[in-house]
Formats: C-alpha cells, sequence, structure tokens
C-alpha cells in the first residue's frame, strides 16, 4: 500500500506543478476582467507589426539549416561506413563541440570574429563577403551558427537511421549496377532513411524556430526575438505567443514521431 | 599502413574527401570564433599577452556571478534529478500505458521549452500580478529571486531528468528484484544495493546534463530577473551589448573561456558516464 501512495504523492505534485502555469496562460490569454471571455489576444498576433516578416525569416533560416545539416552530415556518415572508420571520433568530437561551448559564449566569440574580421579586411576585397553573409534579411553567419548546434541532434538522428540498414551492400549493389554516385545517394539510401531524415530536419528546425540568445545578441529579428520586442507591455500577447510556441514545439514532435512510425 | 590494401586506402581518401565540407565549415563557423575568443580573453589593454582579464572575472562582482551561476545549476541539476527519477518512476510502474505515453510525451515538449516563452508563462503564474501569487496573498517578488529561478529551470530540467532516466529504469530488469527479494532484501537494500549502483551511471549523466542546461541558460533569467540574481550569462551579455562602460569587451571574452572550462569539466564527467549506462542497456 505504501507503494501506490508514493506514487500518488508524486504524480500530484508533479500535475500541479506542471500543469498549473499551463491551465493559467491560457486562461489568462481568453479572458480579463473588463472584456471577459475572448480570443482577441490570438487575434493581435497575426495582425501585430512585423508577424509575417519575421515568421517568413525564421523558416527560410530553417531551411537553409536543414539543407546544409543534411548535405555536410550524410556524406560524412555515409563514408564512416564505407572505409573510414577512422572518421568516427572525429565526428564524435565535433558533435560534442556545441555542448562544451554554450550559445552565449559562442555568440561572443562571432562577434568578436566578425568585428575583428570586418577591419582586418578592410582594404581587401574580401571585405564586400563578411559585410554580406552579416545581411539582415538573410544573415549566413546565423545560418552556420545554427548548422554548428543542430548537427548533433541531427548527426544522432542520421546516425540511429543508417544503423538499421546494411549501408555497404545497398551502395556495392547500386554501383555494380552502374549507378552514379548522386544516384545512389538520392536514389538508394535517402528513400531507406526517409524517418531519420525527417527526425534530423525537424529537430533542426525546432532548434531555428525556438533560439533567441545569438540571434538577439546579433541583433537579428527571428521569430523567437520578434515574439520578445513585438510583447511589450500588452501582457495577454505576451502569453499567448508563449502558448503558441509551446503548441509549435508540440506539433513538431508530434510531426516527428508520426514520421518515425510510418516507416515502420 | 603498409598493411592496408589499396583499394582500401583509397576507400579512406575518399572517406575523408566527404568528410571534407563538413571538417571546413565546422572549422570556419566554430574555429575561428573560439580561437578569437581563447586569444581575445589573453590580450591584455595596451597589446600582448597576459592573465589580466582572467584574474578581473576572479574578483567582484564577476566571482559571484559566477559562484550564482554554479550554485543555481548545482540546485537545479539535485533537484531535477532527484525528482525527475521519482516522477519517471511512478509513471513506468502505474501500469497505465495512456499515463506512460503522456508523461513521456509531454517530457518530450517540456524539455524543449525554455527561453522566453518560459518565463512569460511563469510570470503570469506567480509574477507581482500572477494570478496564483494574487490568489495566494503573496508578496511581490516572490518570482523575481534564485529561488524562482531555480523553480523555472526545473520546467524543463525535470521532463529531461524523465527522459534520460526511463529507458535505464525501463533497463532494470525484474528479475532482479526478484532475487533480491528471494534473498531477503528489503526495498531499501534493493535500491542500495542493486538499484542504485546499475541506475548510477546513467542518473549521474543526466545531473550532468541538467547542470549544463541551467549553466547555459540565458533567455529565461534575462527575462525574469533581470539583474536583480547575477549570473554569469548576464554579465557577459551586459558586456557584449554595452550595458557597462566601454572596454569591457575582453571581459565578456575571458569571462566566456570561464564557462567554457566549467563545460569542459562537466563534459569530462559526463561522457565516460554514458559510455557505462549504456553497458547496462545493451
Amino acid at each position: 500500500m505504501a507503494g501506490v501512495t508514493w506514487r500518488r504523492v508524486t504524480l500530484g505534485v508533479a500535475g500541479v506543478y506542471f500543469l498549473v502555469p499551463l491551465a493559467i496562460a491560457v486562461w489568462f490569454t481568453v479572458y480579463n476582467d473588463t472584456q471577459g471571455f475572448s480570443l482577441g489576444a490570438y487575434g493581435r498576433i497575426v495582425s501585430a507589426p512585423g508577424f509575417t516578416e519575421s515568421l517568413l525569416k525564421s523558416l527560410l533560416l530553417g531551411v537553409a539549416v536543414i539543407v546544409l545539416v543534411l548535405l555536410l552530415a550524410l556524406p560524412a556518415l555515409l563514408a564512416v561506413r564505407l572505409g573510414a572508420p577512422g572518421l568516427r571520433p572525429v565526428l564524435e568530437t565535433i558533435t560534442t563541440l556545441p555542448l562544451i561551448v554554450p550559445p552565449i559564449t559562442y555568440v561572443v566569440g562571432i562577434a568578436n570574429a566578425l568585428r575583428g574580421g570586418t577591419d582586418a579586411l578592410a582594404a581587401t576585397p574580401f571585405w564586400q563577403t563578411i559585410i554580406s553573409i552579416q545581411d539582415e534579411n538573410f544573415p549566413v553567419v546565423l545560418v552556420l551558427a545554427y548548422v554548428m548546434l543542430a548537427l548533433p541532434f541531427a548527426y544522432r538522428s542520421l546516425d540511429t537511421g543508417l544503423r538499421a540498414i546494411d549501408v555497404r551492400t545497398l551502395v556495392e549493389a547500386a554501383r555494380n549496377l552502374g549507378a552514379s554516385w548522386p544516384y545512389v545517394l538520392f536514389r538508394v539510401i535517402l528513400p531507406n532513411l526517409r524517418s531519420a531524415v525527417a527526425g534530423a530536419s525537424f529537430l533542426s528546425l525546432a532548434l531555428v524556430m525556438g533560439e533567441y540568445t545569438i540571434a538577439a545578441l546579433m541583433g537579428y529579428r527571428t521569430f523567437p526575438v520578434w515574439i520578445v520586442t513585438v510583447s511589450g507591455n500588452d501582457g495577454q500577447l505576451s502569453v499567448a505567443l508563449s502558448v503558441l510556441s509551446l503548441g509549435l514545439i508540440w506539433l513538431l514532435l508530434l510531426t516527428l514521431s508520426g514520421a518515425g512510425r510510418k516507416s515502420k | 599502413m603498409s598493411g592496408l590494401s589499396s583499394s582500401r586506402r583509397r576507400g579512406g581518401g575518399a572517406g575523408w574527401l566527404a568528410a571534407a565540407p563538413l571538417l571546413l565549415v565546422t572549422l570556419v563557423a566554430f574555429g575561428i570564433p573560439v580561437v578569437v575568443l581563447v586569444v581575445g580573453a589573453f590580450s591584455v589593454k595596451g597589446g600582448g599577452l597576459g592573465f589580466d582579464n582572467l584574474t578581473a572575472t576572479m574578483k567582484q562582482p564577476y566571482i559571484g556571478a559566477l559562484g550564482s551561476s554554479l550554485k543555481l545549476s548545482a540546485v537545479v541539476a539535485l533537484g531535477g534529478t532527484v525528482l525527475g527519477a521519482f516522477l519517471a518512476q511512478a509513471v513506468l510502474t502505474s501500469r497505465s500505458g495512456l499515463l506512460r505515453e503522456a508523461v513521456l510525451t509531454a517530457s518530450g515538449v517540456l524539455a524543449n521549452f525554455g527561453g522566453v516563452p518560459l518565463a512569460f508563462i511563469w510570470i503570469a503564474t506567480l509574477g507581482n500580478s500572477g494570478v496564483v501569487t494574487a490568489a495566494l496573498g503573496l508578496g511581490s517578488g516572490a518570482l523575481y529571486n534564485f529561488w524562482g529561478l531555480a523553480l523555472v529551470y526545473m520546467y524543463f530540467s525535470v521532463p529531461l531528468m524523465v527522459l534520460v532516466i526511463a529507458p535505464a529504469l525501463d533497463g532494470l530488469k525484474p528479475q532482479w528484484r526478484e532475487a533480491a527479494q528471494n534473498n531477503g532484501a528489503s526495498t531499501w537494500q534493493f535500491w542500495r544495493m542493486v538499484g542504485i549502483p546499475v541506475l548510477g551511471p546513467s542518473l549521474l549523466g543526466g545531473a550532468v546534463l541538467l547542470f549544463g542546461g541551467a549553466f547555459a541558460a540565458y533567455a529565461t533569467a534575462a527575462a525574469m530577473v533581470g539583474a536583480s540574481v547575477p549570473l554569469v550569462t548576464l554579465q557577459i551579455a551586459d558586456a557584449l551589448t554595452g550595458n557597462v562602460l566601454i572596454g569591457y569587451e575582453n571581459i565578456a571574452l575571458a569571462l566566456s573561456l570561464d564557462m567554457i572550462v566549467i563545460a569542459l569539466l562537466v563534459m569530462a564527467v559526463y561522457l565516460p558516464m554514458q559510455k557505462r549506462s549504456s553497458r547496462w542497456l545493451a
């Protein structure tokens, strides 16, 4: 009987701690004393200045990060299995780096490197390059930073997916039949890796849609940064946006597990 | 090297070629900022290298912020580990598949929920004009202090611990428990002599992960407490954005280096733990 009691107490405390703030947040966004019940706060999100612009910018960054992460990680992971096992420790180290360098210190390094680089290259043709990768509408520096942050998740997801298929046999069979390397990659390997690729993509997208520290400190108005700037003094709007971003994470994870299940 | 056949060697060369773009991007996007950071941390005003910046971070107010960050991370790691492990055990032994599924899904969502939105939701609950603050008649500032921050950080730390420890708890074989009971062991003895040693590496690995997460967190703290709780991440952001006197950029670099050294120590504990825990769960 003692076992049942401690279990109930644990679940009860956890339920109160995790559910009460959520319930209050949702209630707070749909009800206030002067207006009564209203979904106005959620309507104000869409009409708030900069909503479409920042959302599109973050989605664009997300797509760029996904493409780049897959293009960089997949060939390297295939190489590990096709004759360069010495690469594995190198990849493991690379994908551990973001855990050792927290985002706040990473952005300090990036900001200083860019400042130093802009000064040092002022008289050379590269000056234009270093300016253009900081373009407000499509900051390449942010894409590269997010690629580094997304790599650990993408790497593990793809590695798990590759473990389930016999890469060497598939590749050798296709190559013996005269398939080119791009054909092998896009028509043989990728279709077998659909759920792992979907997993890597959704984790990368979730990261881009939620990262605040680096974008904010470098002065880019991505969606998470916009959420903070637009909230201002409108308490209801800020909490509505918080509920929305929680819903977004939930939706991404749901799609992720759905994609994982379908392929089994 | 001479033992390798020529085709094998060619395969290795092509392999490194396939990984070249990844290595190159890492070198540029990660290598350059980190080298700049380390060199900058050792650069002294007026040129040359030295330890001036790093010794400055070992004095007030920086050493206080560093200590406060470490204390917060330790509290969150300890609390999150204990509560997460108990919650996971309660859910996994409840025999309700629905509850198990719901809690694990919710943990996946909440472990990824952080930043400013997390701060907003807690401000609506326990902030100065929050619903629970009013209902319980708490004074103002109940949330905006060290323990308030720890309470909020638990909101993503406990779910993360649940995710880390659930596979390990599933790996505790019922036969071990039965064997212990048949030999006359009490519940406490089972946990002390079988359960905790087997779970040990997972528990410690998870605790280290929580510590690192709390140590690196910035956005939530910035939105919630501003400057009222000194934290090293807030100090770095202040120094970087010029909220303090000019000439303190190198302090930001030195503080960043302090953080990286601490994170390195943390990872030096975590990685061997992860290897050990995977041995039991195989």
